[in-house]
C-alpha cells in the first residue's frame, strides 16, 4: 500500500493526539498529576481514532472489531487481580506484537508488487522490520506471560549452542530480507514472521524468573518499536511518534531494572541467569561458618516484643508478600503500630516483585498511603537509625553478600542495607535460597530473627497478638 | 527519500522527547507507566483502520484481527491504569 497519505485536518488531529500522549507520560511523573495523565492518553486515543474513521473503507468491520475488542479489554481491566498485573501487561504486549505483524502483512497484500526503486526498497525493508519486530514481541510476550502465570517453568531453558542458534536466526533473517526485497513475494515475509516468532520464544525461554521485571520492560520497549516500524511502513507520523515514546519508555525501565540488579542489559537479554546453582554450591568459607552457627528462629511473641519496643519500623516487602496476599494484614499491622506511636515506613527495592513498581501498586491496593512508601535510595541511609526492620517475603534484595562478598553472583547489586538496623525480623517459609539460588548471610546475623511460616499467616498472627494487648508471654 | 528522512526526523525527535519525559516518572508509578504505554501503543489501531480497505480481501481480514487485538490493548490499558491510580492515596 505504500504510504497512506492523510488529509491535512486528519494530520492536525494526529498532532494533537501525539501531544496528548507526551502530556500523558509527563503526567505520570507525580502522583498529583497521574490521573490527569491517563485522561490525556484516553482523549488522545479518542481523537486519533475519530479522525481516522472517515478514511476507513469498511466502517462496519472497523467498528465491530473495535467494540468487541474494547469490551474484552474493559472486562479484563475490571477483573484482573493486582497480583496478576505482570501477566496482564505481558499479555497485552503480545497483542501489540500480533497487531504489528498483521498490519505489516496487510500493508504488503494491499500492494504486493511495485517498481523496485529506492522508495520501494525502503518500504519493503520497513514492512519486513515491522513484521519481524512484531513477531518477536508477540511470541516473546506469550512466553513471558506463560512464565509469569507459571504455565511454563521459570527456570531458563538453555539449549546447547543457543547463542549460535540465535546468531543463525539473525543471519537467516537478513537473508530472508534480501530475498523479500528482490522477489517482492509473500513467502519470505511469512517465513520472517515464523522465524522471528521462534526467535522470540527462544530468547525469553532462556531467561530465568529473577529477570522477569527486565524481560517485561524489554518487551514493553519492543512493542513500542513494533508500532513505530508500522508507522514507517504506513508513512504515518502519529504511529512513529507514539511508538518511539513507548519504545524509549520501555528502554528506560529496562535500564533502571538492570542497574538495580547490577547487570548489563546484554547479560539479561542473552539469558541464562538464575540457572546456575553452580555458583551457590561452591559455598564460601563464610557461608559454611554461618551455616554451622545456625539461625536464630523466633516465635510470633518474640516478634511482638521487638515491634512493641521499636519506635521506628521499616517494612521491606518482596514478591513473597504478594504471593501470600499478606499486604492487607501488613496494612493492619502498620496501623496498629502507628497507633502505638511508632513510625512505620515501607522500603521498596526497584526489582521487588515481578514488574517495575509492582509492590507500590499492591500496597496502594491494600490502602497503605503512598507517602510512607519510599524508594531504596530515599531510605537506605535511614536504616542505621531504625529500631526494627520487618522483611516480608524478600530475599536477594536484602542480601549483604551483594556488598561484601565479591564472589556472590549478585555482587555489586545495590541492596537495602537492613542489617544496619537494631533488629531484623525475616518472615520466610524456609531457609531456601531466593530466585537466584544464592544463600543469604543476613539470616545468620546476630541481630536477625527468623520467623518461619507463611507471610500472611505470620502477619495475621502478629496483628492478633498485638491486639491481644500483651497477654502472651514470650515462649523463649 | 525525502519522505523517509522526514519520518526519521520525527522518529528521532520523539525518542528524545520520550527519553526526557519518562526519566521524570516516579518509580512508584512504573507499573501504571507500563500499562498506560501499553494502551497508547495500541495506536496501531490507526494502522489497522487504514489497512482495512474498501473491499473484502486478505488485508481486510488481517486488519480486522489486528484491530480487534489492538482494541483490547487500548481499552484494557487505559482502564486498568485508571483502576490502579485510583488506589494510590496519601495520608
Amino acid at each position: 500500500m505504500g504510504a497512506v497519505a492523510v488529509p491535512w485536518p486528519v494530520a492536525l488531529a494526529y498532532l494533537v493526539a501525539a501531544a496528548l500522549f507526551v502530556a500523558s507520560l509527563g503526567g505520570l511523573s507525580a502522583q498529583a498529576t497521574a490521573r490527569r495523565g491517563n485522561v490525556y492518553g484516553m482523549v488522545g486515543m479518542g481523537i486519533a481514532v475519530l479522525a481516522t474513521l472517515p478514511l476507513v473503507g469498511n466502517l462496519p468491520v472497523a467498528i465491530g472489531a473495535m467494540v468487541v475488542g474494547g469490551a474484552i479489554g474493559a472486562f479484563l481491566a475490571a477483573r484482573v487481580e493486582m497480583t496478576s498485573m505482570p501477566e496482564l501487561v505481558a499479555g497485552m504486549h503480545s497483542f501489540v506484537g500480533l497487531a504489528a505483524v498483521l498490519v505489516g502483512l496487510a500493508g504488503y497484500y494491499v500492494h504486493p508488487h511495485g517498481t523496485l526503486d529506492a522508495l520501494r526498497v525502503i518500504h519493503l525493508i520497513e514492512t519486513f522490520l515491522g513484521v519481524l519486530i512484531g513477531a518477536v514481541t508477540f511470541t516473546g510476550s506469550i512466553v513471558a506471560f506463560g512464565k509469569l502465570r507459571e504455565l511454563i517453568g521459570s527456570k531458563p531453558l538453555l539449549l546447547p549452542g543457543r547463542h549460535a542458534l540465535n546468531l543463525a536466526g539473525v543471519i537467516a533473517l537478513v537473508g530472508l530480507a534480501a530475498w523479500f526485497v528482490v522477489s517482492q513475494s509473500a513467502l519470505p515475509l511469512l517465513l520472517c514472521a515464523a522465524l522471528a516468532g521462534l526467535l522470540g520464544v527462544h530468547l525469553v525461554m532462556a531467561i530465568g524468573g529473577a529477570d522477569m521485571p527486565v524481560v517485561v520492560s524489554v518487551l514493553n520497549s519492543y512493542s513500542g518499536w513494533a508500532a513505530a516500524a508500522t508507522g514507517f511502513l504506513l508513512g504515518n507520523d502519529l504511529l512513529i511518534t507514539t511508538g518511539a515514546l513507548v519504545g524509549s519508555s520501555g528502554a528506560i525501565l529496562s535500564y533502571i531494572m538492570c542497574k538495580a540488579m547490577n547487570r548489563s542489559i546484554w547479560s539479561v537479554v542473552l539469558g541464562g541467569f538464575g540457572s546456575a546453582p553452580a555458583a551457590a554450591t561452591e559455598a564460601s568459607e563464610e557461608a559454611k561458618r554461618l551455616a554451622a552457627k545456625g539461625v536464630q528462629s523466633g516465635t510470633v511473641d518474640d516478634v511482638v516484643d521487638i515491634l512493641r519496643s521499636a519506635r521506628s519500623i521499616v517494612v521491606v516487602p518482596g514478591y513473597g508478600m504478594a504471593v501470600a496476599q499478606a499486604q492487607h494484614a501488613m496494612r493492619e499491622l502498620t496501623e496498629l503500630l502507628q497507633k502505638s506511636g511508632a513510625t512505620v515506613r515501607y522500603a521498596i527495592h526497584p526489582v521487588a516483585g515481578r514488574l517495575p513498581g509492582h509492590m507500590n501498586v499492591l500496597l496502594a491496593e491494600a490502602n497503605v498511603p503512598y507517602n510512607i512508601v519510599l524508594e531504596m535510595d530515599e531510605i537506605n541511609q535511614d536504616l542505621s537509625d531504625t529500631d526494627a526492620v520487618f522483611v516480608m517475603g524478600a530475599n536477594d534484595i536484602v542480601n549483604p553478600g551483594a556488598l561484601d562478598d565479591p564472589n556472590s553472583p549478585i555482587a555489586g547489586m545495590p541492596v537495602l542495607e537492613v542489617w544496619k538496623s537494631r533488629t531484623v525480623v525475616v518472615v520466610k517459609r524456609s531457609l531456601s535460597a531466593g530466585f537466584a539460588g544464592i544463600d543469604n548471610p543476613l539470616f545468620y546475623r546476630d541481630n536477625t530473627m527468623m520467623l518461619f511460616g507463611d507471610a500472611r499467616k505470620m502477619a495475621e498472627s502478629v496483628v492478633a497478638a498485638l491486639k491481644g494487648g500483651g497477654g502472651h508471654h514470650s515462649s523463649r | 527519500m525525502d519522505a523517509f528522512v522526514q519520518h526519521l526526523t520525527v522518529f528521532v525527535l520523539a525518542c528524545i522527547v520520550g527519553w526526557q519525559v519518562v526519566w521524570n516518572v516516579t518509580p512508584a508509578l512504573h507499573t501504571p507507566l507500563m500499562s498506560v504505554t501499553n494502551a497508547i501503543s495500541g495506536i496501531i489501531v490507526i494502522g489497522a483502520l487504514l489497512a482495512l480497505g474498501p473491499t473484502w480481501g486478505t488485508p481486510t481480514w488481517l486488519g480486522a484481527v489486528a484491530l480487534f487485538v489492538a482494541a483490547i490493548n487500548v481499552a484494557g490499558g487505559f482502564l486498568v491504569t485508571r483502576r490502579m491510580l485510583a488506589m494510590f492515596r496519601k495520608r
